[in-house]
């Protein structure tokens, strides 16, 4: 890519064949359907649909006149598989391979919607066709996933048509390095890994430590459990990954990049690899991008399978090759990342906001959220709720709207309990707080974190003994095992609970668990070990009475802990 | 530089200081586990947790730099019981098996137990279970004592250069052994016992086979005869309690005699003779071309690391045997005649301050007497149990003089011990030999010390003789790659296996650190200048062992019993 305007003459002659997926009908096309081809939609035999669909395209002779487009994930994932058919905007869901028939013959080919396919509203009489009209995506604000429904993740130039590498080359030609780093941090955008520290800052520490090369890192080694976010973006939105990290590349003076990519995510490390490729051959990656001297390339570097390696610096040791586990900081990875080199490193959702904010300012982008925590938050439902899936909302959301109106509530009339925010690291904020604004500082007061944006909604009938258990359970067969409070401390944590659980807890016990956990908090090596206590410390916090009733009365009111006498 | 106030004092320290550092110039002692000073600085075990004002967590102050304005506490009510709750954790995944322990009174994990005042361990439960591995000749590790500290993986990795020892598995179940749970002697592993001396508790310790000397000793058949190492004399001290760089030489022969040995022969002896040899093959190299430089083959772990990383530079070690596997065939060959003593009956014990001599003398090719040349072998630490399992006090003990002929000795031989003594050795009998003048200042201060290479050229006659002296097996690889990279025209190399040389191996008394090293130094010194001959071929006894015996360096009996060869055993894959 030599220049603005050769960008400029692709998108504009992509954005003519894409108007169809903006609602315009088109003289030589019936339709575009935008099948969701996130994992879990793959999980549910989607491409079993689009292949059935194909085939009732060639049977009917309009192949040529219909395109099937298999999208990153949409984000409703229990109503799997999912689709959008553009020009109208139909969104079908639970799809089989039997209905590919109908959705051609009578809505493609008659212009006859399918009530049965669509998605109704909890307690609604009628469907709601239109996807924009569906509670669950009209009360959500895309930035990060503001490609998910529109494009063809292996589609170079589908990107290009939504303004992909725009803000790059406006920040190559157009911004020096440090305006870029200004803008991001005017933007206050947080990092959206879980910890919430400024990127902007962050950047601009890299930008100052002395040291080269200096080094991009994408953490894309999303682990906690029932979290999907980052392989939505990788999957279904690679490109705005790579231009964020090569936006990020002129602000620090970097040349190289790297994708940190857990092995589980195959599908993600594929599209991206793809991607990264469509970018090199675009000269959007490489040498001297938009004629602006500036050389930049990415490489993948696949985890073996450690939560820990989330953990940045962990992240960074495994990337040099070794095992990974986390190293004291400081020195913070802005001043000995990767190689002992300045580095930054941001996860995936971080860098898929940096286009957005280059190209419309941090202002347009900080009028969104609230007073500390600005833009939007992904996150991933899941538990006892009714839409399990992929949201994106602006921060400052409260988790009722969260729970109730884009979640759909809970299933088979039960009661909310709680919802467990951060994953193993993070809380369980109960009933009474369920209007609390989800932003950084609120979940943090409540005992719970943002984290990566799990969330795992818990009803009447979960214990939350067990609750505590499941998760220090994850956290005992994730230590890495190199400092001694996490490495032990939590292994007894997760004695004790399970003492307690088997009706075999004694006075004494809850005490202990706080003492560990105050201890844990205060002394382990890495982020990891230091929030490993939270999920028991909120469930004490806020259900103490339930850890009291399995010690005392030997009991479980939820009947999920069997209580040996 | 910094300024920062540590329990309410002022301190100015240079950046880049740690915590723990800063503390110690105002004499705060914050308790440490992992640490050891320039080898293993990771803030693992989080025992010397402080508290920095204003910080989020309590901050590991070993691995924590200082910052100007910070204001550190380290022993508020807080911190220490943070820290004895982290204490009792790792004691609660810890055998408690004290008394019967190899380290039990010289062990890190206990003495920090008993300054804490630890009294109960209220967590009953998982232990970790991996079996003791038992498979080494020299070296013994039981992960259920191990803290995970790893300094035994930084001294071996770092320091040695061997890599025999990593972190597996993780979690509760981490493991620090071999790569893939092999067995010890089925790696690379050089036997040196590094690991052993930095390891704070018993996971990692010496084969005791005190045991089999005892069964010796009380065997009436038996004529048992014993060589001490030139370093054991310098150490034995200390394993007794007294202060590093103590000499306990007569007190150690005189020990020896009590704990029934019937002869109390000398290593020094055969480092004497180790000279003759090793000197006169240098010649020969030298003068008809044979492979240059030619490389000091005294050290078993030496010998193992060259024989698995550089089996192609085999042919530039010297074909000696070292020292005690010289003495080990001279005693059941020439001594057996000379005292009309059937070899078979003769039960040869070598005290060495080395755990790869255990492996050295189980070679298959060290039995060139006809027998098992050494039968066994102890360091010095296991002596040291044996003087206090028979009541012997050595600070009461007479001075006595080591039995003749093998007992009798020069400065030359003793200065072995040290790292640049074998050169130094060298070269005091070379430059008489090669030139017949008398050597006017005999000491080679540019041997001497702990620097890691050490190189010179020394005049010798019309040749500049160019030598290098490496200790530890990190800068023996540097000199090797040299070689390798035919970037080294040295005639002669010294390469010790342990940091310091002998003084330093890997079975001295614990602890072991840079500091002690430097007093034995400074002991091996002395004992050198004590002695009336300082120069290997003026021993007497050597001379008499040649006419009587041997005939001349490299002879024909020379080469039977004094000469060795090696063999490529490549790195596993």
């Amino acid at each position: 890519m030599k220049s603005l305007d050769e960008l400029a003459k692709i998108k504009e002659s992509r954005r003519a064949a894409l108007k169809i997926r903006e609602g315009v009908p088109s003289a030589t096309e019936k339709a575009h359907v935008m099948m969701c081809g996130g994992a879990g939609c793959i999980s549910s035999k989607c491409l079993d649909v689009v292949d059935a669909m194909k085939e009732a395209l060639n049977k009917n002779g309009i192949a040529d006149q219909v395109q099937i487009i298999l999208t990153g994930c949409m984000g409703p994932c229990d109503m799997g598989p999912v689709a959008i058919v553009y020009p109208d905007a139909t969104f079908y869901r639970r799809l089989k391979p039997k209905d590919a028939e109908a959705i051609v013959e009578e809505h493609i080919m008659q212009g006859n919607q399918i009530p049965r396919l669509m998605y109704r509203t909890p307690g609604a009489k009628e469907p709601t066709p239109r996807v924009n009209d569906i509670d669950l995506f009209a009360k959500q604000k895309k930035i990060v996933l503001r490609n998910n429904f529109y494009i063809d993740p292996t589609s170079i130039e589908d990107y290009i048509a939504n303004d992909g590498y725009a803000a790059l080359g406006k920040a190559l030609t157009k911004m020096q390095p440090e305006d870029i780093i200004e803008e991001i941090k005017k933007s206050g955008l947080r990092g959206r890994g879980g910890a919430g520290f400024s990127t902007g800052m962050k950047w601009g520490f890299t930008a100052a430590a002395s040291g080269a090369p200096k080094y991009v890192v994408c953490n894309g080694d999303e682990g906690d459990p029932g979290a999907f976010m980052d392989r939505s973006v990788l999957e279904g939105d690679p490109h705005s990954v790579i231009e964020g990290m090569a936006i990020c590349g002129r602000a620090i003076g970097a040349e190289q990049g790297y994708v940190y990519v857990r092995a589980e995510y195959p599908l993600a490390i594929e599209r991206l690899d793809y991607a990264l490729q469509k970018a090199r051959k675009n000269g959007l990656l490489g040498k001297n991008l938009f004629g602006s001297g500036f050389n930049f390339d990415i490489e993948i570097r696949i985890g073996a399978g450690a939560f820990v390696c989330g953990e940045e610096t962990a992240l960074l040791t495994s990337i040099e090759g070794k095992r990974g586990e986390p190293r004291p900081r400081p020195p913070f990875p802005a001043n000995a990342g990767v190689w002992g080199k300045p580095t930054v490193l941001n996860n995936v959702e971080t860098w898929a906001n940096i286009p957005e904010i280059i190209l419309k300012g941090a202002d347009a982008y900080a009028a969104i959220g609230t007073e500390k925590s600005k833009g939007t938050k992904v996150f991933a439902l899941a538990g006892r709720i009714n839409n399990t899936g992929i949201i994106e909302v602006p921060m400052g959301t409260t988790l009722r709207e969260i729970v109730f109106e884009i979640g759909g509530g809970i299933p088979r009339k039960k009661a909310f309990k709680a919802v467990q925010t951060g994953g193993p690291s993070g809380g369980c904020i109960p009933a009474e707080h369920l209007d609390t604004p989800v932003d950084y500082d609120s979940l943090g007061a409540l005992g719970a974190i943002m984290g990566s944006g799990g969330m795992i909604v818990l009803d009447e009938d979960t214990c939350m003994v067990d609750i505590a258990k499941f998760f220090l359970d994850f956290i005992v067969d994730e230590s890495c095992g190199k400092c001694s409070p996490c490495r032990i401390g939590t292994k007894r944590m997760h004695e004790i609970l399970d003492n307690i659980s088997n009706g075999k807890g004694k006075e004494g016990d809850i005490e202990l668990l706080e003492e560990l956990a105050t201890t844990i908090k205060a002394t382990a090596l890495c982020g990891l070990g230091q929030t490993a206590p939270n999920p028991v410390l909120s469930t004490i916090r806020y259900f103490r009475n339930e850890y009291e009733e399995h010690i005392r009365d030997k009991k479980c009111s939820c009947n999920v802990c069997e209580l040996k006498e | 530089m910094i300024n920062l106030t540590i329990d309410n004092q002022q301190v100015v320290v240079e950046p880049g200081t740690s915590i723990l550092e800063a503390a110690q110039k105002v004499g705060a002692k914050i308790p440490t586990l992992c640490y050891y000073k320039d080898l293993n600085i990771i803030g693992a075990c989080r025992i010397c947790v402080v508290e920095v004002q204003g910080a989020r967590t309590l901050i590991p102050a070993c691995v924590a730099p200082v910052a100007e304005g910070m204001v550190v506490k380290t022993a508020t009510p807080e911190v220490i019981k943070v820290r004895k709750l982290i204490l009792e954790l790792i004691l609660s995944d810890h055998p408690q098996e004290c008394l019967t322990c190899a380290r039990n009174q010289n062990c890190e994990l206990q003495k920090l137990a008993e300054e804490f005042g630890i009294k109960e361990i209220r967590f009953a439960g998982a232990k970790t279970e991996y079996p003791i591995d038992d498979s080494s000749p020299a070296i013994i590790r039981d992960p259920r004592k191990c803290v995970l500290c790893r300094r035994c993986i930084s001294v071996c990795t770092n320091v040695q250069t061997v890599q025999a020892l990593c972190a597996e598995n993780r979690g509760f179940n981490t493991l620090i052994a071999p790569a893939f749970n092999e067995k010890l002697a089925d790696m690379e592993c050089v036997q040196c016992g590094q690991c052993s001396l930095v390891c704070p508790t018993g996971a990692i310790v010496e084969r005791d086979d005190t045991a089999k000397v005892w069964a010796a000793l009380a065997d009436p058949e038996k004529h048992v005869v014993v060589q001490t190492a030139p370093a054991t004399r310098v150490q034995l001290g200390e394993a007794l309690g007294a202060e590093p760089g103590s000499i306990f030489t007569g007190q150690m022969v005189a020990g020896l005699r009590r704990l029934g040995f019937d002869k109390v022969f000398d290593t020094d002896f055969t480092a004497d003779l180790t000279i003759l040899e090793e000197g006169n093959e240098l010649l020969q190299r030298v003068t008809t071309g044979g492979t240059l430089p030619m490389i000091t083959s005294c050290s078993p772990g030496w010998i193992k690391f060259c024989e698995h990383f550089y089996p192609d530079l085999l042919d530039h070690l010297s074909t000696c045997k070292s020292p005690q596997q010289m003495f080990g065939p001279l005693v059941k060959t020439y001594y057996a005649e000379k005292e009309d003593i059937d070899p078979a009956d003769i039960y040869c014990v070598s005290i060495m301050p080395c755990t790869a001599k255990k492996y050295e003398c189980q070679r298959p090719e060290m039995n060139s007497s006809g027998y098992q040349d050494v039968d066994v072998v102890l360091t010095t630490r296991e002596l040291g149990r044996m003087f206090k399992q028979a009541g012997l006090d050595a600070s009461n003990l007479p001075d006595e003089e080591y039995d003749e002929p093998l007992g009798i000795s020069t400065g030359a031989g003793e200065i072995f011990g040290a790292s640049g003594g074998v050169m130094e050795a060298a070269l005091r009998t070379v430059y008489e030999v090669v030139t017949g003048e008398t050597l006017e200042n005999i000491d080679f201060e540019v041997c001497r010390g702990l620097t890691g290479v050490k190189e010179a050229t020394v005049q010798v006659g019309d040749l500049p003789v160019k030598v290098a002296i490496t200790n530890g097996l990190g800068n023996a690889r540097k000199v090797l790659d040299k070689i390798r990279a035919g970037e080294a025209d040295y005639h002669f190399i010294e390469v010790m296996c342990c940091p310091g040389g002998c003084i330093g191996g890997g079975g001295s008394p614990i602890p072991t650190d840079t500091d002690i090293r430097l007093k034995r130094i400074t002991a091996t010194y002395t004992e050198d200048e004590r002695m009336s001959l300082r120069k290997s071929h003026e021993n007497p006894a050597i001379i008499a062992l040649y006419e009587e015996f041997l005939g001349k360096p490299l002879g024909h009996k020379s080469h039977e019993l004094l000469h060795t060869k090696y063999t490529s055993r490549g790195v596993n894959k």
